[in-house]
């Protein structure tokens, strides 16, 4: 697509000498590499709690964040205003990380190639407003009807469709326009008056409205969430202490990301304060892991055409049968490593420096069968959902915590348990992986990252894990 | 009125005049500075400003809502049609709609120091690496770091509604920060200490948050893995002060009014051992939680939450009062979309008697949390686990660093359990407690 063609050049005027001036601005005391992103977001969200639909809000922000590097350093400055004047004080606010002469700017722009992941037959914002306040409606009568015993249900709908274009120094001009929907649900369900207990669904991705119409419909997700309500009414407290723990197929592939997937981002490792520096080609898992990390999986709510400096996304692998095989690099880490970018450099908006981060994160199915993996432990818990997790990179130690899970006794799940909080050593829990099922699964499109402050969407997945070794946070010591 | 003020009273003027019978308007225009340093050499440097406006719209008892950050008079425009056609697809909400009286807080609450705004850059640059420089010194297994940073933000909050409320403030703040990492014998930790404050004068000097930060880390060195078992848990107020926010969840009026509190319904009885007083103020001045008044216009106010174990008062925003048939506690927090949410003021943990010192002499054998890591409580059940790092307790003593556990029980009794709150209170952020000390928590280990 020329630039004359872009939603920045129509809707702001924007034309290549514009960016080539950004760029020499910011270039002017000298440095390696420059890049302007521009971001045009604009939003809508619809809550119903109470079977009312109770609120609605729509806006957009934009801007366009400058940033410069000069070797070791980043210089960044940004601004919600699209004037040449405004653009050309920030793009000389970022060259002052730099000291020299100036440094030349590549002159005229080639697209590089990138995918697409995301093709709308309508924009999120071209449905109408009603249109998209059904779907909640749906969910609310969906999520009381599925059970008696469900009081309270909050359901609610956001879209988004973000327009990026970036410039670089090195010549590289490229456009993106990335939609995101979701859902969520929340439901309260009691017996008799006693303690309620919540359940939480949600779901989406990077689709547009027809998604929760034709695919994944609103019923689904609210059955779900009451689902895990009325099954936390007959949960018993979570047992304490090491023990076998299995994993269900899906958003249980937060392991991953926590485990594995921070501790590989080309940063901590750069700076030697991941638990995984220095350890690529070493055994970091159970031969039967075989770690991936994809940002090119259509419609995911993880994936991205290019990534936030204009690099397409790709697929990596993390770990191979076992072996530390790649770290997920964006500019700055692959320059100073002298490596190259893995399409992983991302940022939340305009207003933040790009980091290497993850996009998809999941496991590649084994041979076992999913029952067979149950069958096979006499005493141990079963995790079907989790809540969040972090993990410190340094010490390698992560958690995640389990919303939904059951005691595995004889081979057989047998009650349901509270929640609890896991914890595990990223380069060690892998280890411990003994059977890996054939249902890899991945989530249903609700995971937010957050790294140094800024979040990004990302996606999990994984088969049936089974895990002989993992301490587990219940109240039952 | 300032630029801002007119601005803002003007878009609620337009919604009036639009057909909207009520109108609140919110603009927050800030500056930030940030640079970060690591192994002496600066690493990043971000500096910009931005603003952005929001209104919230009622027709009746409908509303709408929808943000902007184009200031020009078209930009003002279509936000505030965007907000009164989505106003025309909500549903009638019996409870909505602005407060019964606005206000502000009188007294000077310090929450703006000009110094802020004149620190130059080099200064600001000096003070992280002098930071990060303290902890590299400190100690010669302090062998690498994830860097040292200066802060600096500058804000104006500005709202007015349609009962003729028209106000703004200015607030500033400024931060240091490092995070060395230790390393012996394989065994890689790193842990971080930070100062902030409004004024520049109420920062830790660079040498001192260095060298704690290095102190932390070298303390975590080598950790055992304990067994499995129910001991006393001590929180330091880092970690308390998270526990604190757990509850700050649980007296929330959004949670209360939706049954989605284990508190709902227990105001006016014991919930806690007479060990916890827990107060909400927003009038303290130089504080990050203060403020002349709420984001719906409320003026700000001190709010007995606990008296020595009993409820005494929920926090409430205008919507959950009137859902509850409370009144508000001048507690609405909110960005530029959406319904305002109830929001912290100051809200801390009276301090008690004893020293932590004293608090640890007196446990036979427990654990010291240093450190929580991902999980946290269940709001609705109560039930609580999260993952920890911190200090075992031998015979009252620091005896050796743990971690890879996790501990676990249920706020309600958690709660009944405390025995003592320290008296080292220290108002760090809008949330605060001293060190706190729990008779018995499940940990779990090997």
């Amino acid at each position: 697509m020329p630039l004359s063609e872009s939603f920045f050049a129509s809707r702001f005027g924007l034309t290549e000498r514009d960016l080539q001036n950004y760029l020499s601005d910011a270039l002017s005391a000298g440095g390696d590499y420059a890049d302007l992103y521009f971001e045009y977001l604009s939003t809508c969200s619809l809550r119903m709690e109470e079977s009312i639909l109770k609120s609605a809000a729509q806006g957009v922000t934009l801007g366009v964040g400058v940033r410069v590097i000069a070797g070791e350093r980043t210089g960044y400055a940004y601004s919600d205003d699209l004037s040449p004047e405004k653009i050309r004080k920030a793009a000389r606010v970022a060259a002052c990380i730099a000291r020299g002469p100036a440094s030349i700017v590549t002159t005229g722009f080639e697209e590089p190639p990138r995918h697409n992941l995301y093709p709308m037959l309508r924009a999120p914002n071209e449905a109408s407003l009603a249109e998209r306040a059904d779907l909640i409606q749906r969910a609310d009568r969906a999520a009381r009807a599925y059970d008696s015993r469900v009081f309270q249900v909050q359901a609610a709908y956001a879209d988004s469709l973000r327009h990026v274009l970036i410039a670089t120094s090195e010549g590289r001009l490229a456009f993106d326009r990335q939609p995101m929907a979701r859902i969520s649900v929340t439901v309260l369900a009691r017996h008799n008056g006693g303690p309620p207990q919540q359940g939480h669904s949600g779901g989406g991705g990077r689709v547009t409205l027809d998604y929760f119409l034709n695919e994944k419909t609103p019923e689904y997700f609210a059955r779900e969430a009451a689902r895990q309500a009325v099954v936390q009414l007959g949960a018993g407290e979570a047992p304490a202490g090491e023990m076998t723990v299995v994993l269900g197929p899906g958003w249980p592939g937060i392991l991953l990301h926590e485990a594995v997937g921070h501790g590989l981002e080309a940063d901590f490792n750069r700076k030697g304060v991941s638990a995984f520096a220095g350890r690529i080609g070493q055994r970091v898992a159970s031969p039967l892991c075989t770690v991936i990390d994809d940002g090119t999986l259509g419609s995911r709510r993880g994936s991205i055409n290019m990534d936030d400096e204009g690099i397409a996304t790709q697929r990596n692998v993390l770990i191979e049968n076992g072996v530390l095989r790649g770290y997920l690099q964006d500019q700055l880490s692959s320059r100073l490593m002298r490596s190259t970018p893995t399409g992983s450099g991302r940022r939340e908006s305009y207003q933040q420096i790009p980091m290497p981060r993850m996009t998809n994160t999941y496991m590649l199915a084994g041979e076992s069968d999913p029952e067979e993996i149950i069958r096979s432990v006499p005493k141990g818990i079963y995790c079907a959902n989790f809540g969040g997790g972090q993990v410190d990179i340094t010490s390698g130690n992560f958690v995640f915590a389990a919303s939904e899970s059951y005691l595995i006794e004889g081979g057989r799940l047998t009650r349901p348990l509270r929640g609890a909080t896991l914890i595990g050593n990223g380069p060690e829990a892998l280890k411990y992986v003994s059977m890996v099922g054939n249902d890899l699964k991945l989530d249903e499109g609700v995971g937010i990252c957050s790294k140094e402050g800024q979040h990004v969407p990302v996606g999990v997945g994984i088969p049936t894990l089974k895990l002989d070794r993992m301490t587990v946070g219940g109240t039952a010591a | 009125m300032t630029e801002l003020e007119k601005i803002a009273a003007g878009a609620v003027d337009l919604a009036l005049q639009s057909g909207a019978t009520a109108a609140e308007c919110t603009i927050s225009d800030g500056a930030e500075f940030e640079v970060n340093v690591r192994m002496r050499e600066m690493e990043s440097l971000k500096e910009a400003a931005s603003r952005g406006a929001g209104i919230r719209v009622l027709a009746g008892r409908r509303s709408g809502s929808s943000y902007t950050s184009d200031f020009s008079k078209d930009g003002i425009a279509r936000m505030v049609q965007a907000a009164l056609e989505l106003a025309k697809i909500t549903a009638e909400d019996p409870h909505a709609g602005l407060p019964e009286a606005c206000g502000r807080f009188e007294g000077d609450l310090a929450l703006y120091d000009p110094a802020v705004a004149a620190l130059p850059t080099q200064w600001k640059i000096e003070q992280a690496v002098a930071a990060e420089a303290s902890a590299l010194a400190a100690d010669p297994r302090v062998s690498n770091s994830k860097g040292a940073s200066f802060e600096s933000h500058l804000g104006t909050r500005v709202f007015a509604n349609s009962l003729g409320f028209v106000g703004s403030y200015c607030t500033s703040s400024c931060g240091l920060a490092a995070q060395p990492v230790a390393a012996q014998n394989g065994s890689a930790e790193r842990d971080y200490w930070y100062s902030s404050a409004r004024a520049v004068a109420g920062l830790e000097s660079p040498e001192r948050v260095g060298r704690k930060a290095a102190e932390r880390a070298l303390r975590r060195l080598n950790p055992r893995k304990i067994a499995t078992q129910r001991a006393a848990v001590v929180f330091e107020p880092r970690t308390a002060r998270a526990l604190l926010g757990e509850i700050f969840d649980a007296v929330s009026g959004s949670s209360i009014y939706r049954h989605a509190s284990f508190l709902t319904g227990m105001l006016g009885e014991k919930i806690a051992s007479e060990a916890l007083t827990v107060i909400d103020d927003a009038t303290l001045p130089g504080l990050f939680g203060s403020s002349p008044f709420d984001d719906e216009g409320v003026a700000s106010r001190r709010t007995v939450v606990i008296e020595r174990g009993v409820l005494r008062s929920y926090l409430l925003n205008t919507y959950t009062a009137r859902k509850l048939g409370m009144k508000t506690t001048g507690n609405a927090s909110r960005g530029f979309s959406g319904d305002a949410g109830v929001g912290p003021g100051n809200f801390y943990i009276e301090a008690g008697p004893q020293t932590p010192e004293q608090m640890i002499a007196g446990v036979k054998a427990g654990l010291y949390v240093t450190e929580l890591i991902g999980g946290g409580a269940n709001t609705v059940t109560g039930d609580y686990s999260a993952g920890a790092a911190g200090l075992w307790i031998e015979s009252g003593e620091l005896a050796y660093p743990v971690s890879g556990i996790t501990i676990a029980g249920n706020l309600k009794q958690m709660l009944m359990d405390l025995r003592q709150a320290g008296s080292d209170l220290e108002f760090r952020s809008s949330i605060a407690a001293p060190t706190l000390l729990i008779g018995e928590m499940t940990i779990s280990g090997h």
